[in-house]
């Protein structure tokens, strides 16, 4: 470990709900280096007025129920403490909360859609709840569009040897600043896959934490992010096993092209003393296909157990492979071409896994037509 | 009828120059086999006809029935009817076989195939390389032992039925069973006698299968002497070593 660096367990020790626990960020911090301050809208430091407006709209499985509740409703707030300032901004200021919860053993027979949309100026604060009680199984798409300064929560509850899959798609417009954190918490053999994708926005910061609370929880985290001249968009993993054999499977993979076009990756995973038996393995690709574009790459893994079944990380951002341009050319494919076969092939093997086809499709036309460009 | 012409090329790779003029012309339903030691700049010829950015042409041409492929880009050169089958096909992942067939030929021909027709050739290339039909769904030669990438470039040639078609050491790495099924698919390539084939190997052993119209020695990077297929056997018997010491 080199310089100021200290042991990634500490670093998400401060955590509170009480918005004054926490400075506001120069920029110099561990968790706020790689993010440009000055183009949050004050997300960060308490000056973003919650004067604007992102609606929810919720096509829901008839299995599922969804509520609206108050600040005080008793399931806020169960699966997470904020760690860091935006999360305990967003937590002090929502002012209606969404709760989601899929019953006991139920079978959802359709994806839940959530979509929230952004209208117009101003800060807008959110909170959601997903509750999936033991052994049921359900599939949630969070889809944001539309043009916000928006900062939320999200929790995902996942019980005793159920299964939640979600989709969260950043499709914003140009303008967006959106800093999100998700907190799935997995208890006994319970199952949480993500599939994160994320086109839109100015400036995109999004947490996507994984806790447990008992054995032999699994968890999957994907993402796809395409990064286009001037945007901002970072993506901040933290798996923490505190729980024996559990496992944890993380893959993000980039592309970007343009000037200033900044992607950041942040992989944490923590194996406690307790953790043991844990399988683990993180992995983050970029692919860099113009002068301008950055990547920052940085997977961490602080193992404080010496019995684990498997902990790994990875990651390489570099340009696109010569060789693979030259065989497709060499079949007379146009260079343009080869250029979005092997682009949509980076992305695509993941994208294959989203299993809404709709959403699948989508993601993949969306990455189409960003490569048309 | 097509003709490829070959002139007093001098090809370098990092300013160190490895083809010092090579002369060449092969012409349809010709087979010419050029036989070398390692690092005599055999496949450096391959590559840089088909315009791999690595290697720097310092002076000479190579002509495609008049037209200096010099000047073309890679796939240009590809859709002027040049083919190299590669000695190591690279890995691509996520792009399937029988996507970037499709993508190919349609480069190639100028238009798509239609699917029927395209499922149809494509099924029957396959069997006649003994290939299986997962093959087709399988990310492009990820995972593809040495024969299946092999038998794969050869599936290539026989759907995008190139003018020319270089190949780079088809030979490397195959078992006998396996060079047979790849030597087959060269010969019916050949067999409508208007291609033309530039084979390049280390052994002699491909052509007892694919039987060569001229045979060419080919050290210190460029042709040192020429025959017909007699030649194959002498340098059987003989080796390499007279060519290596007169050049060394």
């Amino acid at each position: 470990m080199g310089l100021n660096e200290k042991p990634l367990s500490t670093l998400h020790e401060q955590a509170s709900f009480d918005l004054g626990d926490f400075e506001v960020p120069t920029g110099r911090e561990e968790a706020w280096r790689f993010t440009p301050l000055s183009r949050l809208k004050g997300l960060h430091n308490g000056k973003a007025e919650a004067a604007g407006n992102v609606r929810l709209d919720v096509d829901a499985a008839p299995e599922v129920t969804v509520e609206t509740v108050g600040r005080d409703d008793a399931r806020l707030g169960k699966a997470f403490v904020p760690t860091d300032r935006v999360s305990a901004q967003a937590w002090q200021s929502f002012e209606k909360a969404t709760v989601v919860t899929v019953p006991r053993e139920a079978v959802t027979s359709k994806p839940t859609v959530l979509t929230l949309t952004g209208s117009g100026a101003g800060a807008a604060y959110g909170h959601i709840v997903v509750k999936v009680e033991p052994l049921a199984e359900a599939v949630l798409v969070l889809d944001h569009r539309g043009s916000a300064v928006y900062a939320d929560n999200i929790e995902f509850v996942v019980g005793d040897g159920a299964s939640l899959r979600i989709v969260s798609l950043q499709d914003w417009d140009d303008d967006a600043v959106h800093v999100s954190h998700h907190h799935a918490q997995l208890a006994k053999d319970a199952t949480f896959r993500s599939f994160v994708v994320t086109l839109g926005g100015d400036l995109v910061r999004l947490s996507p934490n994984v806790s447990y609370t008992a054995p032999g929880g699994d968890a999957d985290m994907s993402g796809v992010y395409f990064v286009d001249a001037g945007q901002h968009l970072e993506h901040r993993l933290l798996v923490d096993h505190s729980q024996p054999n559990c496992k944890s499977n993380v893959d993000y993979r980039g592309a970007l092209q343009g000037e200033e076009a900044h992607a950041v990756w942040i992989g944490d995973v923590i194996i406690r003393v307790e953790a043991e038996g844990t399988d683990t393995y993180e992995l983050n690709r970029n692919l860099i296909l113009t002068d301008g574009a950055r990547a920052d790459s940085v997977p961490n893994l602080e193992i404080l157990t010496g019995e684990v079944a498997g902990a790994g990380h990875a990651s390489a951002s570099g340009r696109l492979d010569d060789e693979h341009i030259f065989y497709l050319q060499a079949r007379g494919i146009p260079y343009d071409e080869a250029r979005r076969l092997v682009i949509r092939g980076f992305l695509g093997q993941l994208i294959e896994k989203i299993q809404i086809e709709e959403i699948r499709e989508r993601v993949l036309s969306a990455v189409e037509a960003e490569l048309a460009l | 009828m097509s003709t490829l012409e070959i002139r007093d090329l001098h090809v370098a790779v990092e300013d160190k120059e490895i083809l010092r003029g090579v002369n060449l012309t092969v012409r349809s339903g010709q087979t010419h086999a050029i036989m070398g030691p390692n690092g005599s700049g055999k496949s450096t010829l391959a590559y840089a006809i088909a315009g791999h950015p690595k290697y720097t042409i310092t002076s000479g041409q190579v002509l495609l029935d008049g037209v200096d492929l010099l000047e073309l880009s890679v796939d240009e050169r590809a859709r002027a009817g040049l083919f190299l089958a590669m000695q190591y096909p690279v890995e691509v992942p996520g792009v399937s076989v029988s996507n970037f067939l499709r993508s190919a030929v349609t480069a190639v021909r100028g238009e798509a195939p239609k699917l029927r027709e395209f499922a149809k050739d494509l099924k029957n290339g396959m069997d006649a390389l003994s290939i299986d039909a997962a093959f087709a769904q399988r990310n492009l030669n990820e995972g593809f032992s040495g024969g299946e990438k092999k038998r794969h470039e050869i599936l290539q040639l026989e759907l995008l039925k190139p003018k020319i078609a270089v190949l780079d050491e088809t030979d490397s790495g195959l078992d006998v069973d396996a060079l047979r099924v790849v030597s087959e698919g060269i010969n019916r390539f050949r067999a409508s006698g208007e291609t033309g084939v530039l084979l390049i190997t280390h052994y002699t052993r491909i052509l007892r299968y694919v039987k060569p119209d001229f045979v060419h020695v080919f050290a210190g990077g460029r042709i040192v002497e020429e025959g017909g297929p007699e030649l194959a056997e002498k340098l059987e018997s003989e080796g390499y070593e007279q060519y290596t010491k007169a050049t060394a």
